[in-house]
């Protein structure tokens, strides 16, 4: 369970996080979407204690994270898999952690193993790792104290596809066995995949959030015409707002029915008509985040 | 990798108590020998103070070659390196970022702050055993190529060595937490005692507070035969300056500072 409760962070002028609120409940992965900059790490920094948030607050089962005596055994962290020391051997940094968490020696090998790094890779120095391996060393760093809830951020950050593939699976078994995962990334197909509830931020704000059904069956309907000139004009004349999608389509704001009426009052000639789905979500995704990442880039 | 299951995560469990400081204490130990970095460094202390006693085998005069004589000489190139080592463990954790996975699993970062201080001190009395060897062991070579090797001590000596180590190395420690910068930390700290001699050759004012705040000077007599009282006093101020305002004020700048 963690609850965050309206965090706000400003650095001088700049407020990286406004009024963060959201909720992740046992059972369930969480999504924490939103393009660079959006906040995101800032955000699941400040749950970690790590940062200390100008205004609001955050507890990890039931409290604050900097009074846990043991935070290692109930909340498995992975802020940053290169924050590592490039000179200790992944078994050497997983051991200190073990060390400190009083968790059984076994367990480093077991989730070791777990993780997919063998004998060989363990021995290795991190230094010599691929940002891939680190993520797995990270994952079972924050694996290792057995802990209820995951906070990681961008896990999937250079994961191959097997990879990704193989995290999806770990998430949602850990989180169907009644764990609470919080998972962060600005890859919208990543999280859609193994999300149960989404929170999108942009721009430091959240901006949409909800179960992942309800967010995608509000994302509209991707309608194509024959004519996709006359379809604009005709949308725009019903009232029903629309936006351009990604694959020349238009993504409308409406159900199905009340997009198919008026291309028929129209006399249109429909090629496609569906609800958005998939597509849909990366619509929302990119509207609800527009102007956020520029912004970020003159930050 | 074809079966994967991550650990059921269990609902009901004894709350968990917080690592104890001994335990925080011996992860610490081990993070100073666990990168090459840190074994060299460890290494080296140990070489240098290995190469002192050599080089007296060979220089001292035959009637010189006492324990004593050879003990105290080792100290000097130790306790420049030990400092390194105090500034290395507190820097070590920002620069390689590690603070991020060390506080998030202790997030009471005083604690661990705490337990560095003890590691760096462990290390130190350890620095003095490694002296009391190796001289040991130049007094037996004295002894075997026609040196006095004579094992007269002057008990004192010990404690007064024990301190001056683990003031060398908290010092260090105070400046890397102070700074949390490795380059900066040590150059400030191998810097200060020439700017404050070169200061005192040039500044005559400066002489008198020279006495009672440069630690070069007010660590000496800890290796001679024995303090006064005024000079166990100027220790005191000089120490209070150097190693007491850097560790609270390094304390409470690692207490604050957001970690990234």
């Amino acid at each position: 369970m963690i609850e965050v409760d309206h965090l706000t962070k400003r650095y001088g002028p700049h407020t990286a996080v406004e009024d963060v609120s959201f909720r992740c409940e046992p059972g369930t992965v969480t999504g924490f979407l939103g393009p660079n900059g959006a906040g995101k790490s800032t955000t699941m920094r400040m749950i970690c204690g790590m940062t200390a948030p100008t205004a609001g607050g955050a507890t990890v089962a039931g409290r604050p994270y900097r009074e846990l005596p043991n935070p290692g055994r109930e909340i498995g962290v992975l802020l940053d898999a290169s924050a590592q020391h490039a000179g200790r051997t992944g078994r050497e940094a997983l051991t200190l952690a073990a060390r400190t968490m009083g968790v059984a020696r076994g367990q480093v090998a077991a989730k070791l193993d777990l993780v997919g790094l063998n004998e060989t890779a363990a021995r290795r120095r991190v230094g010599a790792y691929s940002l891939g391996m680190r993520q797995r060393l990270g994952l079972a760093l924050a694996l290792l104290g057995d802990p209820r809830v995951l906070i990681l951020d961008e896990p999937a950050n250079g994961l191959d596809p097997e990879g990704i593939f193989w995290m999806r699976g770990v998430l949602r078994g850990f989180a169907d066995r009644g764990g609470t995962v919080l998972l962060s990334s600005h890859l919208l197909r990543e999280v859609e995949a193994v999300a149960d509830r989404l929170v999108v931020i942009g721009g430091g704000r959240v901006v949409a959030q909800g179960g992942k059904d309800e967010l995608l069956a509000g994302a509209g309907t991707l309608v194509r015409a024959r004519d996709q000139h006359t379809l604009r004009l005709t949308l725009d004349r019903a009232g029903l707002p629309a936006s351009a999608g990604t694959d020349g389509g238009y993504v409308v704001r409406a159900e199905p029915e009340a997009v198919g009426q008026a291309a028929a009052d129209a006399g249109l000639v429909l090629t496609e008509l569906r609800p958005a789905g998939s597509g849909g979500l990366e619509q929302l995704f990119l509207t609800l985040t527009a102007g956020a990442s520029t912004k970020e880039a003159v930050r | 990798m074809t079966a994967v299951t991550a650990p059921a995560p269990t609902l009901s469990r004894p709350a968990a108590t917080g690592p104890s400081l001994a335990r925080l204490t011996g992860v610490e130990l081990r993070k100073l020998a666990d990168t090459r970095a840190g074994r060299w460094l460890l290494i080296t202390i140990g070489l240098v103070a290995a190469v002192i006693v050599t080089v007296q085998v060979f220089v001292l005069q035959d009637a010189a070659q006492t324990f004593t004589a050879f003990f105290t000489p080792s100290l000097f190139p130790v306790g420049l390196l030990l400092p390194v080592l105090g500034i290395l463990s507190i820097t070590g954790e920002w620069s390689q970022r590690t603070a991020l996975t060390t506080f998030a699993l202790v997030p009471r970062r005083e604690r661990v702050v705490t337990a560095k201080l003890a590691a760096v001190v462990l290390a130190a009395l350890a620095s003095v055993l490694v002296s009391l060897a190796v001289a040991a062991a130049g007094t037996l070579a004295a002894g075997a190529t026609g040196g006095a090797g004579t094992w007269t001590f002057d008990w004192h000596l010990l404690p007064y060595a024990a301190v001056f180590q683990v003031v060398n190395v908290l010092m260090g420690a105070g400046f890397g937490l102070l700074l949390l910068n490795t380059p900066l930390a040590i150059v400030t700290y191998l810097l200060l005692p020439t700017v404050w001699s070169v200061l005192a050759a040039m500044i005559r004012a400066l002489r008198e507070p020279a006495r009672w705040l440069d630690t070069s000077v007010t660590m000496e007599p800890l290796l001679g035969p024995d303090m006064t009282a005024g000079q166990w006093g100027r220790l005191g101020v000089s120490l209070a300056v150097w190693l007491l305002v850097p560790l609270v004020a390094g304390l409470v700048r690692t207490l604050r500072r957001e970690v990234s």
